[in-house]
């Protein structure tokens, strides 16, 4: 009895902290969206009102035309997004399946070699790839930005390794058998079986190339070629921090497609950072 | 080796193939060319010119680059430690037999979902010295707090004040810690329940249980964590870059190694000085990251090894 009443007691502390914790975490999010619907003296007032008075939906429209080029962002960042997805997914099976389904002297010792760039951080290697990029005359095109998703990110080759060498040899050894061939069973037999692992590979770099900010600054300079993040930013330093109502209106605009994204995947988005944590 | 042998070698070279192109670009050629830009003085605009370890010696005695350096420390030392514990923390309680464990942890992951540019506009707006969210919850608390004790504490303005700056930074990268708190929570749940168990009946309460249990089997994954920590803290460059409008702060205090090197390469074109700050980043990393690996090898826990 005694027993189980300090088990609800701390139960009842781990709900309290958790609350505490979650209201925490939640409420920059809602301040976000609140400040998003005020009007601009109501930003300012004293104390902090959640709910605003009157809700003011034109903020939405209104920072969209100061923006100036909101929808060209959107679509440039899709862009990218879409080609960086593509990329990434395909090169990245590609690399993950000869570094797990075929055995050959030194994979593993290379796979190593693959782990080991996960080290170099690109602002390291930003001057020269941006020389690389200026010879190619790609500075101010959006090929920088999703050209390099063509060779296999580090990260995403781990992960689909990890769900690769999860499926048992055998199926490949009859598919040989029957006379497949190594790429015919890279297609038809492994690929099919692994969609969940493409499509977090997927989601991530999805996130990757839409919240990136350091890449779209360095290699894009005109206004209107910029993405969304760019965009947001550029936005903000015109701005000089007054119009809050309106940054917040951006900054919500912004993150939006992101959420949708992830309440529509959550499953396999929490289980593939999961499985990311390097467990093995 | 066998025809076979080969054959194989071959098709898994095939495979790897993008993946192999991607290093030499990718890798290989800039770090290469980091190194030798390093000794050179190089903008881009016109060819390198071999200046063998001027851009160093320039380095050791620019104070400007020794505040980013010890600003970059400042914040790893802060950040890395204080988001580690705040993950763990979060993911131990979510651990716990309760109801609703689903909400919370999405919750708690949200945030990390955010852009980093919206997070830093966002943040700016949160720590406005006079209007922000923060400080207004902050002063009825201090203002309780200084009636009880009879101090004068005000409310810092964040972002404007060279003290508080950092903290301010450090307080909107660890709202996004959510991703850490998942990959602990899936670690917390993969530990073996009658470990626990056994330890009941032996007496072991909360804390002892964690000690010696919890913690040393997710050792390998908070490992995991604390690299991929330090390597992504070393480089900070996108929050602290919007929360200052795109500068480095009052009195440089959110001048890191990262945006060092971005003034000195994009603003001043002076690419082979920013290419001595790049190769001075990457050998912090790689010091620090082998220093982890040779203390974990002594600390770390692997089940079956």
């Amino acid at each position: 009895m005694s027993q189980k009443k300090a088990h609800a007691t701390q139960n009842l502390v781990v709900y309290i902290v958790l609350t505490i914790a979650a209201l925490a975490f939640i409420a920059p999010l809602a301040w976000m969206f609140s400040t998003s619907l005020k009007p601009l003296q109501e930003t300012m007032s004293l104390p902090p009102r959640w709910i605003p008075t009157e809700i003011q939906w034109k903020n939405y429209p209104e920072a969209i035309e100061e923006m100036k080029y909101f929808w060209r962002y959107t679509g440039n960042t899709l862009l990218v997004c879409v080609l960086s997805v593509f990329g990434t997914v395909s090169s990245s099976a590609l690399v993950a399946y000869g570094f797990s389904r075929i055995e050959w002297r030194g994979r593993d010792q290379v796979f190593v070699v693959l782990l080991a760039t996960m080290m170099i951080p690109f602002p390291v290697t930003m001057v020269p790839v941006y020389g690389l990029f200026k010879e190619l005359g790609w500075i101010g095109t959006f090929k920088p930005l999703w050209a390099p998703a063509f060779f296999a990110g580090a990260f995403n080759v781990f992960l689909l390794r990890q769900f690769f060498l999860a499926l048992p040899k055998d199926i490949s050894e009859a598919a040989r058998i029957d006379g497949c061939s190594e790429i015919g069973i890279f297609l038809r037999i492994i690929l099919p079986l692994c969609k969940p692992a493409l499509l977090v590979v997927a989601l991530f770099q999805f996130l990757f190339s839409w919240n990136d900010f350091l890449g779209p600054l360095i290699f894009l300079t005109e206004q209107r070629d910029f993405t969304l993040a760019l965009g947001l930013q550029s936005f903000q330093s015109q701005q000089g921090g007054t119009a809050w109502h309106h940054l917040m209106a951006a900054s919500t605009l912004v993150l939006l497609p992101v959420l949708l994204l992830f309440f529509l995947t959550q499953k396999s988005f929490i289980e593939g950072i999961s499985t990311s944590g390097g467990k093995n | 080796m066998t025809k076979e042998e080969r054959r194989n070698i071959r098709t898994g070279l095939a495979f790897i193939s993008p993946w192999i192109i991607g290093f030499f670009a990718f890798c290989v050629y800039p770090l290469v060319s980091s190194v030798y830009f390093s000794l050179c003085d190089y903008s881009v605009l016109s060819s390198a010119v071999f200046i063998g370890m001027h851009n160093y010696t320039d380095l050791a005695a620019d104070e400007v680059f020794w505040t980013a350096l010890g600003n970059t420390f400042f914040f790893c030392a802060a950040a890395i430690p204080l988001g580690l514990v705040v993950a763990l923390a979060l993911a131990i309680l979510l651990n716990f037999d309760i109801r609703g464990r689903g909400i919370y942890r999405t919750i708690f992951f949200l945030p990390s979902l955010v852009p980093m540019v919206c997070l830093a506009v966002l943040w700016q707006w949160l720590l406005n010295g006079e209007v922000g969210l923060v400080n207004n919850l902050l002063n009825p608390l201090l203002g309780f707090m200084n009636n009880l004790f009879g101090t004068q504490w005000v409310a810092p303005n964040w972002l404007a004040e060279a003290r508080w700056a950092k903290w301010g930074l450090i307080f909107t990268v660890i709202w996004g810690v959510g991703n850490a708190v998942v990959i602990f929570l899936a670690g917390l749940q993969d530990v073996p329940r009658h470990l626990y168990e056994s330890a009941e009946i032996d007496g072991a309460g909360f804390w002892h249980k964690t000690l010696h249990i919890t913690l040393p089997i997710l050792s390998p994954v908070i490992y995991f964590n604390l690299v991929m920590g330090l390597i992504g803290s070393f480089q900070v460059f996108a929050v602290p870059y919007v929360l200052t409008g795109g500068g480095d702060g009052p009195q440089r205090s959110l001048l890191f190694l990262a945006t060092y090197l971005y003034q000195n390469a994009f603003d001043f074109w002076n690419m082979g000085y920013a290419c001595a700050i790049g190769v001075v980043l990457f050998v912090i990393i790689l010091a620090c990251t082998l220093l982890l690996r040779a203390f974990a090898e002594k600390h770390i826990y692997y089940a079956g090894k």
